[in-house]
């Protein structure tokens, strides 16, 4: 079975907000949108998005990581979202893993974000439904792009490649590689609710250095440092006295 | 979380008339035994009523908490797995019973249905009343699962929740039967009154007890599972937006610590200690205010109570929305 | 869009924008995208958007905002009469400046050929100092000029440096370099983007850098970990240096007996010592290897150093210890990063299979690179030692090996140009003359003070002092006391103001505050101080409402634009690449691109590039200027490189094309052109590319280009401070200045403003820093974008602010010698104890931008330039000098020194505080929420 996802790697992560923005480009005109923007030019202004990134000091001065950290619906495996929702409205595709929210059955009760632990389902204000992440579900299949454009948008412009997008169920997917092979690891593993979404920890590349690596033989100070021979012709004690 | 008034009313307008209906019941088969003088219809059927307005009401302000309201009839269809979609089928299946209930003392109309062993004559509206009773407590369990189910809310996820809601719904609605009785049948006052006293008593232990629970908690997630990076020191910065956003309108509930604090000895005081004392007053002193009183005291202290457990419920998301910058 | 011109595609749907992306055939961005590239939506639709030209309602005061709609008709009457007069009197009377655009080529030709000097782009006040630093010293800079070969590094070191120019490909690249192993490590006084993925994070206190590279440069000859080979081939480490202190040529190179033209480009006329002969011959003599220390005597007895000698006698005391007093920065640290660099560099070396021939004729079979690669820009540039610092930083990448090699550093056509490049301003007032172009270029590149733009006096031609004593290399200008120097009439008065995409009167200028007043204050006769204000912008922004006449501008996706080899292309380490944009939505409303109202103005006025000698029209529109301009009639060289020629066979150089403009559309709207492997490298002194980059006369010059390890250009005004030398002198009260920051070898100073401050009562140092999804002023107006940035906080050192008794989120003041701003405090632990920062540009003023007046930008953001004076205090002889960087004019953003102390209660609102403006005629309302969804069909 399929369980598509996006793996995030935090290790290349800046917290450029491009997924951000990007996200809530390509959703508010597709079929996941419009999204609401409240007071756009006015005091707190505020809207759906359906992915946000955040940003975490680690550590003291002067040990200190700052992580930024990105964060949308983890389309996890075992979602509390969906049971919990009365219309069904909210529910998890067999076929791919995505979990979505049927528009025209939900009632806005917003019990779903409720049972969510992670923060990431959004009611829109306006139009009065919940949403979140759909994993651009109207991008990956569209046959109308090209192949390199069925991608989440997210996923598309982040500067970084932070973002990877496939089948962890897959073990040979690109996502399944980069868990496997970078310590990726699930958000909140003691709910249960299995993130499809990963998080690849920080790397550290550190270089160790070998007292006796400071010199080599062909050290140029070894030239630069044989200075002229004064010429024989210059003055030396040998002109003045002859003991 | 940030409680919506919607739901607070709801649930303890709803607890109210499922309690109400379980007094009234408690009196009918206490009659039926003969430990109480049989009671007129006409008292059973204002009673049902008194409660179907409660639930009403309590239906009706569930509705403010929808963003589509005329899309409500689809939530009756999870019940496989949703508990609110079953609160969402039980609610007017008691409203039902509770009004077939009412309709038929209204109407005198109780053909007998069978004899217990013990000679005891069981009628239709005796079935009714079990019928009743027993989707009063699914009701209450519906209810308060759609909360203590949520295994993240930790506060919630306990059986007192269930416990509570009965125990809360089931005081405030023999406070209230204690209160029409004063009314309507006077000498049942002090059957009613000893009920509620005791129900609220053991409300209050009830609810002590999850107080005392919730104060031992240690939260489960913590900023270090929440974002997978181990270090005893993490502190966020940003959310990623400054303007407020529905994760941090819903699951907080904005007031002040000092508020928040307050609150906790004012509810005990209103939802129990005050109505203890009228009810314990009203068996000394014939007043038919007393009961009213505590009534209406009680039920100011269980919206506070009400207000006071979805806030005190912190959900992990929060986790996620601690700092702007 | 912003000054990265990225790739992207737009997607219309029913006349409406309904996605941005990037390009995947982009060579900048490969289809990435920025945050901001991604909101273009809510920026083109925004309801900040000027519609209408608008001229200031007769009797309505100037900054309050009143303006009334006119015709794009009555405009050009307005400035043609206007500018005609000026043009026919005193042309210097017209100052254009410009903000952040992307073409200068076009502007610079308008003003040079109205003949003003008055004339500069947004580099004095961005990173002249990263340019002129790095350009004087290895021919090259970063910035769009050339950057860090991360594909092949192995170490990489940022220094300074938030977001920057090449963003995009910046982060591609980093996270590439990441992923492949290699070793990132960011100096910084704050942790935050790229610095948060960095394998090591160096906190460094502000303006001190100069000590560290100093340092790193100390330890790193002391251990001989310098790549000795390439010091003495490729740079002038070995060349002898005069040190008679008697002679006039005291401290420059000796040059051999046979006299030999010097133009612009190093002539290869100096001396080595050879260790082989013991003996001076000259450079790159067949045979011959220098000494690179020691002391020698001529035969005519003058005494010599070989110019690395120099250079280690100047480091010898800047050693890791002092260093690390001064950084903040553990000695043992400094130490480790040194070896870090040299024994990458020195072990790991790369070796391509690329043959190529050096400028002496030598041929190489392999190009070799030392893996180590630098970045930095403002966070040293915008320092007023920063030039010395950028010239310690490229030193310690030289001595490491690593210009143009794989690995390293790389340049970018049109670099790299001979040190310094070959354009000069006119060195003497006579070049302003009414009605005749200027006699020279506004801007241009100093080689000795010859070249100063000054009268007999020495004083200065040009309205903000470049190329003055004052700033002797200010490349760029000093766009930051254009309006102070006007209002005071100090070189001069001047009537018509032009500004072009800047907003000088909150975020790209200092003492914000103060130069609003100036820009209203009025002369006794009740005539403005500047007489005429001219400003054109897309925006709402807070300098139109100064303006007297506001030309309202097309946005990107409505206008021609060409990222020109003229200008800024965007080339690759590979070849030069320029691209263009084209439009894809016709204008709102009114607007109308700036490119097309400086053509029309340039055909009314007559400037000869514009009009045939019969004095006809010679453009119909910007896109046919783009085709048919050439520098010269006949030069073949114009706008684009690409498709030129009569069928668009040739590039660099070609006749014009009529089809031009498709045949970039057809191509992603670029046109790149890959060089030969061979002349990919080297190419300071690669003799294949530089011969090919005279014949597409990129270049005049073919000579190599040796890197000024000791710099002679420096030293020649400096012999002028000292009253050597045939050139011109200084005024008496600079020469002291001019005699001390002109050294040839780098030094370290203290930032001129902690100079003049009070460090006990101001003990913390201010700086900001670019927000990725923020640029700079103008974003607010995004609906989507402002949601991330409503508002700014100060961050400080939480240990720092619990000194001062200050909690987390709390109001405070923020107070410089200069002013103080009231803002909010964020604790943080990844910021350096004594520096405080916020993010740029995000405190607006009420009002502005189309904003509600209580919109939080205004109400709880702030901007930090309040507390940054655009002038340093008196000195001793009381005068006032720009407060920048004393040889380039470097705007010194990040110098300022302030105290932080916790406001009173019931003071919580941001200050200072403004009138707040009010929407102008042609804008559309604001709505008071939006669901936008492009395209009406669902
Ligand atoms: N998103 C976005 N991108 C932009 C822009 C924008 O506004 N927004 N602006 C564009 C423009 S015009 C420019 S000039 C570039 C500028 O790009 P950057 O040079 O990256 O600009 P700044 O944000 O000024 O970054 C300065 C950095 O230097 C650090 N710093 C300050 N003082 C010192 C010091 O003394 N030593 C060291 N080592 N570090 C120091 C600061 O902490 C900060 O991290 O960005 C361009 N790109
Ligand atoms: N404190 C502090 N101040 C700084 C800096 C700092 O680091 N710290 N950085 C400095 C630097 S490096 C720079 S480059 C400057 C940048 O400062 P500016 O060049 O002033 O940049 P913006 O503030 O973005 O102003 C650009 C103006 O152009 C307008 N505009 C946007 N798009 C268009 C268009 O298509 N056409 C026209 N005509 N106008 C348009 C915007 O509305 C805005 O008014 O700020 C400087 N100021
Ligand atoms: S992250 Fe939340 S909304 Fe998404 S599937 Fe998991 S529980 Fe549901
Ligand atoms: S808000 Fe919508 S999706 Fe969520 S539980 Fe309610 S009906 Fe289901
Ligand atoms: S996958 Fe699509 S919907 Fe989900 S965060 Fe990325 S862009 Fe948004
Ligand atoms: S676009 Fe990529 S780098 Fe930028 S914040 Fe999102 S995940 Fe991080
Ligand atoms: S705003 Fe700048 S960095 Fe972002 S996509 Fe556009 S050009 Fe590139
Ligand atoms: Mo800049």
């Amino acid at each position: 079975m399929t369980q598509l996802a996006l793996v995030i790697d935090l290790n290349v992560c800046v917290g450029c907000h491009a997924c951000v923005t990007s996200c809530k480009e390509w959703n508010t005109s597709g079929s996941a949108g419009p999204l609401v923007d409240e007071r756009p030019y006015g005091a707190d202004p505020t809207g759906t998005f359906f992915n946000r990134v955040q940003t975490f000091e680690v550590g003291e001065f002067p040990n200190t990581e700052t992580v930024h950290f990105p964060k949308s619906c983890l389309h996890c495996e075992d979602p509390p979202c969906v049971p919990v929702c009365p219309t069904g409205a909210s529910y998890k595709r067999k076929e791919d893993g995505i979990v979505l929210v049927d528009y025209d059955k939900c009632i806005g009760c917003k019990y779903c974000s409720w049972a969510c632990p992670y923060g990431v389902r959004e009611i829109d204000e306006k139009s009065k439904v919940m949403k979140k992440c759909t994993l651009c579900v109207d991008r990956i299949y569209d046959q109308s792009l090209a192949e390199i454009d069925r991608k989440p948008s997210c996923v598309k412009a982040c500067p970084t490649s932070a973002r990877l997008f496939g089948d962890i169920h897959d073990p040979e997917s690109n996502v399944s590689i980069a868990i496997r092979e970078n310590g990726g690891y699930a958000l909140m593993p003691e709910w249960g609710t299995h993130p499809s979404n990963h998080y690849l920890p920080r790397r550290k590349t550190n270089i160790k250095i070998h007292e006796d690596e400071l010199e080599r033989a062909d050290n140029p100070l070894k030239v630069d440092g044989l200075l002229p021979k004064p010429a024989k012709s210059e003055p030396s004690l040998d002109d003045i006295t002859s003991w | 979380m940030n409680p919506a008034f919607s739901v607070i009313f709801l649930t303890t307008l709803i607890g109210a008339g499922q309690g109400l209906f379980l007094a009234l019941f408690t009196l009918q088969s206490y009659a039926a035994f003969g430990l109480l003088p049989k009671e007129a219809d006409g008292f059973y059927a204002t009673g049902s009523l008194i409660a179907l307005a409660f639930l009403a009401l309590g239906l009706v302000a569930s509705f403010f908490h929808l963003g589509h309201p005329e899309r409500a009839w689809r939530a009756a269809s999870q019940w496989r797995t949703s508990w609110l979609s079953r609160e969402v089928i039980v609610l007017p299946t008691f409203m039902g019973v509770v009004f077939c209930y009412g309709l038929m003392h209204f109407l005198h109309w109780k053909p007998q249905v069978a004899t217990l062993p013990s000679g005891v004559p069981v009628d239709l509206s005796d079935l009714f009343g079990i019928f009743g009773t027993m989707l009063a407590f699914v009701l209450f369990g519906c209810t308060a699962m759609i909360y203590a189910c949520l295994k993240f809310l930790r506060e919630w996820n306990s059986p007192l929740t269930v416990v509570n809601y009965i125990l809360l719904g089931g005081a405030s609605g023999f406070v209230l039967a204690a209160f029409y009785a004063s009314v309507a049948a006077p000498e049942l006052t002090k059957f009613f009154s000893g009920w509620a006293f005791i129900i609220t008593f053991l409300g209050l232990l009830g609810r002590i007890a999850s107080l005392v629970r919730n104060k031992r908690l240690r939260p489960k997630s913590t900023i270090q599972t929440a974002i997978g990076v181990k270090h005893p020191k993490i502190v966020q910065k940003s959310v990623g937006f400054m303007g407020g956003s529905f994760n941090t309108r819903e699951f907080f509930h904005g007031k002040s610590e000092a508020f928040f604090k307050m609150l906790k000895p004012a509810f005990l005081v209103f939802a129990f200690v005050l109505p203890l004392a009228l009810l314990a007053a009203s068996f000394s002193v014939a007043s038919a205010m007393l009961a009213g009183f505590a009534f209406i005291v009680q039920y100011g202290g269980l919206l506070a109570e009400r207000w006071y457990f979805f806030a005190e419920a912190n959900h992990p998301q929060n986790l996620y929305y601690q700092s702007i910058g | 869009m912003c000054a990265c011109r990225c790739g992207i595609r737009v997607h219309i749907r029913d006349g409406e924008v309904r996605y941005i992306d990037g390009n995947p055939d982009h060579p900048l961005n490969g289809g990435v995208i920025c945050a901001k590239g991604s909101s273009g939506i809510m920026k083109q639709y925004s309801p900040a958007r000027l519609t209408k030209p608008l001229r200031r309602k007769a009797g309505a005061e100037r900054g309050a905002g009143e303006f009334e709609e006119i015709e794009w008709e009555e405009v050009f009457g307005i400035l043609s009469d206007r500018l005609g007069k000026i043009r026919s009197t005193d042309p210097k009377k017209f100052a254009l400046f410009t903000g952040r655009d992307q073409m200068q080529a076009l502007t610079g030709l308008f003003a040079r050929q109205f003949g003003t000097p008055n004339y500069a782009a947004h580099g004095g006040f961005c990173s002249v100092n990263m340019a002129a630093g790095m350009i004087y010293t290895i021919g090259g800079s970063f910035w769009e000029f050339g950057g860090p070969d991360l594909e092949r590094s192995k170490l990489f070191i940022m220094i300074g440096t938030a977001e920057d120019h090449h963003s995009n490909p910046l982060k591609i690249a980093i996270s590439k370099f990441k992923r492949e192993g290699g070793r990132f490590i960011s100096i910084n006084p704050v942790r935050t983007g790229y610095s948060a993925i960095a394998d090591e994070w160096v906190p460094i206190r502000p303006g001190t850098d100069g000590a560290l590279f100093l340092a790193l440069i100390h330890e790193i000859i002391a251990l001989g970990l310098y790549d000795r080979d390439f010091l003495v081939r490729y740079t002038n480490s070995g060349q002898l240096v005069n040190l008679d202190d008697a002679h006039d040529e005291f401290g420059m190179f000796v040059r051999t007996e046979v006299p030999q033209e010097e133009g612009c480009y190093d002539p290869q006329n100096k001396l080595w010592w050879d260790r082989n002969t013991n003996k001076p011959v000259v450079t790159h003599t067949e045979g011959a290897d220098p000494y690179l220390f020691g002391e020698f005597a001529l035969p005519d007895g003058t005494s010599v150093k070989p110019a690395f000698q120099l250079l280690k006698e100047r480091v010898k005391d800047y050693t890791p210890e002092w260093a690390s007093a001064i950084t903040g920065i553990p000695a043992e640290t400094i130490k480790r990063l040194a070896h870090e660099m040299g024994i990458t560099a020195r072990d790991q070396k790369i070796e391509l299979p690329i043959a190529w021939t050096d400028s002496w004729g030598k041929e190489h079979d392999t190009v070799v690179g030392n893996p180590v690669a630098f970045h930095a820009m403002r966070g040293l540039a915008a320092h007023s030692n920063g030039f010395q610092t950028i010239r310690a930083m490229s030193i310690l990448m030289t001595i490491l090996g690593t210009i143009d090699r794989p690995g390293g550093f790389r340049h970018k056509a049109p670099f790299p140009r001979p040190i310094p490049p070959c354009a000069r301003t006119p060195n003497s007032p006579l070049a302003v003359k009414p009605n005749h172009p200027l006699d020279g270029l506004a801007l241009g590149w100093p080689a000795d003070p010859d070249d100063l733009f000054v009268d007999e006096n020495g004083e200065p031609v040009r309205i903000d002092k470049a190329f003055s004593w004052e700033y002797p290399l200010s490349v760029h200008g000093l766009m930051h006391n254009v309006i102070t120097n006007a209002w005071r009439g100090d070189p001069y008065e001047i009537d018509t103001l032009l500004i072009f995409m800047a907003n000088m009167s909150w975020n790209s200028t200092m003492n914000a505050q103060e130069v609003r007043e100036m820009l209203n204050d009025k002369k006794e006769n009740g005539e403005y101080k500047i007489p005429f204000l001219v400003v054109c912008d897309a925006f709402h922004s807070e300098m139109t409402a100064f303006a007297d006449l506001i030309l309202p501008d097309t946005t990107y996706l409505e206008r021609y634009d060409v990222m020109s080899m003229l200008d800024r292309p965007i080339s690759e380490f590979d070849g030069p690449v320029d691209s263009v944009r084209i439009p894809i939505m016709p204008p709102t409303g009114d607007c109308k691109p700036f490119q097309e109202v400086l053509i029309e103005l340039g055909s009314r006025l007559k400037f000869p590039a514009f009009v045939t000698p019969e004095g006809r029209r010679k453009y119909r529109d910007y896109p046919d200027f783009i085709v048919n301009f050439e520098t010269e009639p006949g030069s073949g060289i114009g706008f684009l490189s690409g498709w030129r020629g009569k069928g668009g066979e040739k590039f660099m150089r070609g006749e014009p094309n009529p089809k031009q403009w498709e045949m970039y559309a057809q191509n992603n709207c670029v046109f790149h052109y890959e060089l030969p492997r061979s002349y990919q490298f080297m190419r300071n002194w690669n003799k294949g590319y530089l011969d090919w980059s005279q014949r597409n006369r990129i270049t005049r010059y073919s000579e190599p280009i040796l890197i000024h390890l000791y710099s002679e250009v420096l030293q020649k005004f400096k012999l002028a401070a000292q009253g050597r030398g045939i050139t011109r002198k200084p005024p008496a009260h600079l020469a002291k200045r001019v005699e001390s920051y002109f050294d040839p070898l780098p030094f370290y100073y203290e930032p001129l403003e902690a100079q003049m401050s009070d460090k006990g009562k101001y003990p913390l140092a201010a700086v900001t820093q670019r927000p990725m999804a923020m640029y700079h002023s103008w974003d607010s107006q995004n609906a989507w974008l402002r949601q991330i940035h409503t508002y700014n906080y100060l961050y400080v050192n939480a240990a720092t602010a619990k000194s001062s008794g200050i909690a987390d989120g709390d109001w405070i003041w923020v107070e410089s010698q200069w002013g103080k701003v009231r803002c909010m405090a964020r604790y943080s632990e990844a910021v350096e104890p004594g520096t405080v920062w916020t993010w740029n540009a995000i405190g607006k003023a009420a009002g502005a931008w189309n904003l509600t007046p209580d919109a939080n930008e205004s109400q709880q953001g702030f901007l930090l330039n309040h507390l940054i004076s655009e002038e340093l205090p008196e000195n001793r002889e009381g005068a006032r000098y720009s407060n920048s960087d004393p040889i380039t004019g470097q705007a010194a953003w990040y110098d300022v020194r302030v105290r932080i102390y916790k406001a009173e209660a019931g003071e919580e609102v941001s200050s200072p505080q403004f009138e707040p403006m009010k929407p102008y005629p042609g804008m559309k309302a604001r709505p008071s929420w939006i669901a936008y969804f492009g395209g009406k069909n669902k």
